[in-house]
Order: structure tokens, then sequence, then C-alpha cells
């Protein structure tokens, strides 16, 4: 295991680890390298598929919010390295509390993409069972799912399990007081638990100068947790930074935070207009620095993505792309009295006489003429 | 006059209190370069600077917790929080710090703080982004709590909010933010309505209808169309809920001897409790039926394709009506 002492993470080191450039090229890392050692052409390319692919996740989705098939969506467009490398460095027992933005990941944890919609069309707030795929579900609420993840963790020490849970968050969520508490309890409990901070620079209109005066990393060492801070565009770094975090938590060593530096090349959601606080050169910049770029060049620079792979690749897209669509697009709307359910798990004596209200309500519409009920049509 | 949308109505509000007091800040998250996720601070950090329109850290406690400090060097803050179902980071330091400190301290440290927050559902968002939290407000004593339903009042009240020595909890209907009304910008706030009083928004004979904030114009359209059926509904705006001004209530429900409350909040311990109750005392011998609550259901706010059946609409409320009046109705044959 690496020795940490020398990643403590000095609140002004601003160090960005990385393994490959923004041009393609295999740069060496003293920390990242034992922990990306494994990883051979074939498996890069397998994490090349799975960003080409959430990226055509984030285009359909996009796409069908402007066709009013989606309520909202949260971009993850230019972090495809950040949430392939995390979730592709752990296993399926580790427990993952993410945000909103994780849709690549709870696709690759196996959530259904029907399910996945799901929650953007607001046709339920949950697309996946968190026990099935353990994975917790989109967390709205800024940092809130930092403390879940250090609960979990603490559990898995109490049973004696060589387990991890994982918290993603974002860099605004740093300011939260409930991230500081999860950082306590974590250092506190010595919790295996891995906080995985992708810093894509805005929080909504906010830049992350705004929440921080040092690197995001330099915050866990005051609570006596390592840090690493990795090109977050640079999905093998992000995985070796993970596979560290998470050989730290699984032999006892406690938590870990990896700060991921990337960019949010879209906006917060499909709802926000970033061209009224950022620049477009900065944009521009970022481009320059594409996640999916670097791997493609280095891949084929190395003969392992020739035409054939790359059609291969293209047609898994197209193939989750049609799936997509069709499941979102078919996608019934949920039936009036789900209401009521699961608001308690037995009998409620108040909330079911107002489900056996409601239902009583609107069968009398049943007779009505069509279009004669606002109940089904439009908020007035 | 100026025809405005009722957040315009708020941008000019804030504009002119902050004209009018130096010591008048905005805090918030994206308030300031992006002019909120509404637009209701457009404009406003490029006019006022950021040291008056500070666009906070993501942190709600530290907005309102930092607000107090503010209070306690003389400055009036007001604070946007984003979005109703976001307020619960802050509420500590609401109900433990701001709502007491003025009893605590005996009277010698006043929290003139405003805390605006876009509430109410009606536009399709995901959770937490469409709630109806102004009843924990009214039940914590030490708090204001104010509801604004058209552009005119928002312009006013919000003015009042602000100058209020107390603090005060500003909630916007977010699903009318693009409703448009006359606003008398120079209208003198010493003759304006006080900042408690209720208001009759449509004279009526048979039946009291009771809201505020997003549901006053649907009360509205179901007293239009009750009158097509020849039924007169009183429709009353009650502006603010704390204190609940019972005054117009009970003199309309002297006349009427019905009385309706409607609001998105869930049902149990809800606004419409509250005056039910109030009312059963001031009127019980006015009363010619139990007062009727139409309100949200007792669930967490559903996703939004269900959002419909949650609301109430002008048919619900009709129904409501409908069982003040003893006139059939859904639950016909029901109740004992």
């Amino acid at each position: 295991m690496l020795d940490t002492s020398a990643n403590t993470g000095s609140p002004t080191d601003s160090v960005i680890h990385q393994l490959i450039t923004a041009t393609g090229t295999r740069v060496p890392d003293e920390v990242l390298a034992p922990f990306a050692a494994g990883v051979d052409n074939e498996q890069l390319l397998k994490l090349y598929q799975d960003m080409v692919v959430i990226r055509r996740i984030d285009f359909e989705a996009t796409a069908l919010q402007r066709q009013g098939q989606l309520a909202l969506w949260p971009p993850m467009l230019g972090q495809e390295a950040a949430q392939i490398g995390s979730v592709r460095a752990l296993v399926a027992e580790d427990f993952i509390f993410p945000t909103y933005r994780e849709n690549g990941v709870a696709y690759c944890r196996g959530a259904n993409l029907t399910g996945i919609m799901s929650t953007w069309r607001g046709s339920a707030n949950t697309g996946w069972d968190p026990h099935e795929i353990n994975m917790a579900t989109p967390q709205i609420i800024i940092g809130a799912q930092t403390l879940h993840a250090t609960g979990y963790a603490m559990g898995l020490t109490m049973e004696g399990k060589e387990s991890l849970a994982i918290a993603y968050l974002g860099d605004g969520a740093t300011s939260q007081g409930d991230v500081h508490e999860a950082m306590v309890f974590a250092a506190s409990f010595q919790a295996p638990v891995i906080f995985f901070c992708q810093n894509n620079h805005w929080a909504i209109s906010e830049p992350v100068g705004l929440q921080a005066h040092v690197p995001l990393a330099g915050r866990a060492p005051g609570y006596g947790i390592p840090s690493l801070r990795v090109d977050g565009n640079d999905v093998l770094a992000v995985l070796a930074a993970t596979q560290w975090a998470a050989a730290r938590a699984r032999s006892g060593g406690g938590p870990s935070f990896i700060e991921a530096v990337t960019y949010r090349m879209g906006p917060h959601t499909t709802a926000d207009d970033p061209t009224r606080y950022r620049e477009t050169s900065e944009l521009e910049e970022w481009r320059g620095k594409d996640p999916i770029a670097r791997v493609r060049a280095l891949l084929t620079n190395n003969g392992t993505l020739d035409a054939g792979a790359e059609a291969e690749v293209a047609a898994k897209a197209d193939a989750v792309a049609a799936e997509l669509r069709a499941g979102c697009i078919g996608m019934p709307d949920p039936e009036p009295m789900t209401l009521f359910d699961n608001v308690y798990t037995g009998e409620h004596a108040i909330l079911d006489r107002q489900r056996d209200h409601y239902s009583r309500y609107l069968g009398g519409f049943a007779g009505a003429p069509a279009g004669n009920s606002s109940a089904e049509g439009k908020l007035s | 006059m100026s025809t405005l949308t009722l957040t315009q109505a708020i941008n000019a509000g804030l504009r002119r209190a902050m004209d009018d007091d130096p010591k008048v800040v905005l805090l918030g998250e994206d308030i300031g370069t992006l002019g909120g996720v509404f637009r209701v601070t457009d404009g406003l950090m490029k006019d006022f600077g950021s040291h008056r329109v500070i666009d906070t850290p993501l942190a709600e406690s530290a907005i309102i917790g930092t607000a107090v400090g503010l209070a306690y060097k003389g400055f009036r803050p007001v604070c946007e929080i984003q979005f109703d179902g976001f307020i619960y980071p802050g509420f500590d330091q609401i109900v433990s710090q701001v709502a007491k400190l003025h009893m605590r301290t005996h009277g010698q440290v006043r929290m003139p703080l405003t805390i605006r927050v876009p509430f109410g559902g009606g536009i399709g968002s995901p959770e937490h982004h469409s709630e109806s939290p102004e009843a924990y407000f009214v039940h914590t004593s030490g708090l204001r709590v104010v509801s604004a339903s058209n552009p005119q009042d928002a312009y006013t009240l919000l003015r009042q909010a602000i100058a209020s020595d107390d603090p005060v909890l500003f909630f916007e209907p977010k699903r009318r933010y693009h409703s448009k009304g006359d606003v008398d910008l120079d209208a003198d706030l010493a003759l304006a309505p006080a900042m408690g009083a209720a208001r009759v928004v449509s004279s009526g004979t048979d039946v009291t209808l009771v809201t505020y904030g997003p549901l006053v114009a649907t009360a509205l359209d179901a007293a239009r169309a009750a009158a097509d059926d020849g039924i007169s509904v009183e429709v009353i705006d009650l502006r603010s809920l704390s204190p609940i001004d019972y005054g117009p209530l009970e003199e309309s429900v002297r006349r009427t001897g019905r009385l309706v409350i409607t609001h998105e909040a869930s049902e149990t311990l809800g606004l419409g409790a509250e005056i039910a109750a109030a009312m059963t005392e001031r009127c019980f011998n006015y009363l010619e039926a139990a007062p009727v609550r139409i309100t949200g259901f007792d669930i967490p706010y559903p996703p939004s394709k269900l959002e419909k059946h949650h609301l109430p609409d002008l048919d619900r409320m009709l129904d409501g009506v409908d069982r003040a009046l003893g006139r059939p109705n859904s639950l016909t044959g029901l109740e004992g």
C-alpha cells in the first residue's frame, strides 16, 4: 500500500496528479502509478467505451428534455472521466451515495436506463432499487449524502466487512455543514469512506473560488483525512486515485478525499443559462482538455483503437441511445392513486382516509364528459 | 402605475429598500452575477455592488447564521433561500436563533431579517423544489410570516418586511412569478395596508373561501365558476400568515356562515387547521357547517407527473364549497 504520508495534501498543494495528458500522452506519476499498473490497453478501451456511451446518454437526455420528454436534465458533459474512472475502480459490494449528476455512474452500476430517466421525466422519485445495485438515489440536497456514506461506512466497520462507501459531491457541496460534519465523523470513527469530489468549477453560477481559497483537496487533511488532487478529465488518473482510496478503506486505513479537477461543459441543468455568468474562452480552454479525446488519441496512436473497435464502440452507443429513447418516450404516466403509496410501511388512519376520499373524488369524474375534468388537466 | 410581473415587483421592492437604507444587504446563492435562478435579483449586483448583493457559498445555515451576525452589527439582511426545500439546513438558525434573540435579550437585540423563499408547486420540478413549508415557521413564535399573491402586494409586503424590526419569512408563490399586475412604485408605505392585513379579493355572500399565495388566483377562478352555478363565494387573501388577521374572516363568516380554507401544504397541522379552530372559537354561533379544508395530501411532495392530483385545483375547491353548503359532493354518504 502507498505510504500516504507524502500525500496528506497541504492546503496550498496545487499539484494535480495525472497519467494521461490532454493530448493523449502517458506520463509518469509516482503516487498514482502503483494503482494504475494493472490497467492494460484493452481495459483502457473499455473505459473509453464507457465514456463514449455515457456522453451519448447525456446528449440523448438533453435532446429529450428539449423535446418535452424530460422535465429536466443535469448534463454530465465533460465529467465522463471523473464518473467512469471512479465507478470502475469499485466492486459491486461497495455502496455509492451519488448526487443528481451521477447518471453515468448509475448506468455503469446497472441501473435501468428507463429507470434513470423516470426521475428526470417527473414520473418517479427513484429509478432503481438502492439495495439491488448498491447505489443510493440521486441526492438533490447538496452534501447530505456525505453523511449517509459515512454512516454506511461506520456500519461496515461495525460488521467487520472489508468494503467501503463512496460519496460523490461537487465543489459547491464542500461549503455545506453536512460535508464538514461527515469528514469529522469519518475521521473520528476511521470509517471506510471515500469522499469523491468532482470540482467542475461551477456551482450553478458560482465559481469554485467563491467556495474555497485553497484547493478543495486541502480541506480534508485538516480533519485528518488524506487527500489526492487528480486530473478529473484523466480517466486513468481518476481510476488510480479511487483505487488508492479504496485500498486504504479496505485495509482499515479509514477515510480518503479525492478532488477530481474537471469542468462542467454544459449548463447546471437544462433550465440554466451559463452564458450569463461565464466566458466562452474558459469553455474553449477546457474543450482542449476533453476526457474522451485524449484517450481516443492514446489508443489510436498505440494501435488499440482501430476502425473496427471504433465501430463497435459507436454501435454500443447507438444501441444505448435507442434503448433510452424508446424507454423514455414509451414511459406511462404514474397512476394517480400511487400518490399515497409508501409514505408509511403500513396503515396510517389519516392518510388512508385521504386516499379513500380522493379515490371517491376521482371516481366522481368517471361519468363526466371528456375534457370536463381539470383533475385530469392542466393546473389552473 | 407600472405593469410588472411578480418577479419584477420583488426586484423593484428590493431596489427601493436598498436605495432607502444603505444597511439593507442581500445574501443568497446565485443572486449576484446570475440574478437568481428566477432572476428576482437581476441587475442588483451591478447597480449596488457585490458588497451589498452577496453571492454566498452553498450553505443555507451560514446564509441565515451570518445574517444574524450582520443584524447584530446593525445591518438589515435580506436572505434568499433558492428553493423551499432547501431551507431546512437553515432551519436551526431560524428557529433557535432568529426567532428567539429578541426575547432572549430582553428586547435589546433586534433581528430585522427578511428571508425570501420561493415556495409551492405546479412548475414540474424535481424533489425539494415544490414544497410549502410555511406552517413550520407560523408555528415558531418570534417570526412573522407573509405571502404575496400579486405584484402590488409583493412590492408592498416586501418593503414592509424589510422595514420590520422583527424577522419576516417572505414566501413567494413561484408558479405565479410571471403573472402581471399594476404596481404603484411610488406609493407611500405609511398609507399602505398593514403588513398583517388580510384582504377580501372577491366579495360574496354564500361561502367564505380563505387562501394565500399561489392559490389566490385559483380561488378567484373557483369563485367565478361557482357564480355560474348561482353560488356567491367570497375570497379572502390572508397576505399575512403570522399573525393571521382574523377581522375580515370573522366579518365574512358572520355573513356567510360557511368557511373553506385551501392551501398547497399538507392538511395535518397546516394553516387550515389553525384557521378552522380559531374561527370555530370566534364564530361558533354563526357557522352553519363545519369548516372545510382543501389542501395538499399528507404526503411528501410527489413526482411532478402527479402534482396536479396533489395540489388543490378549481374542482377540488368547488367540491369544498359544495361540502360547506351541504350540496352533493365527494363525501356525500361517507360522513355521518
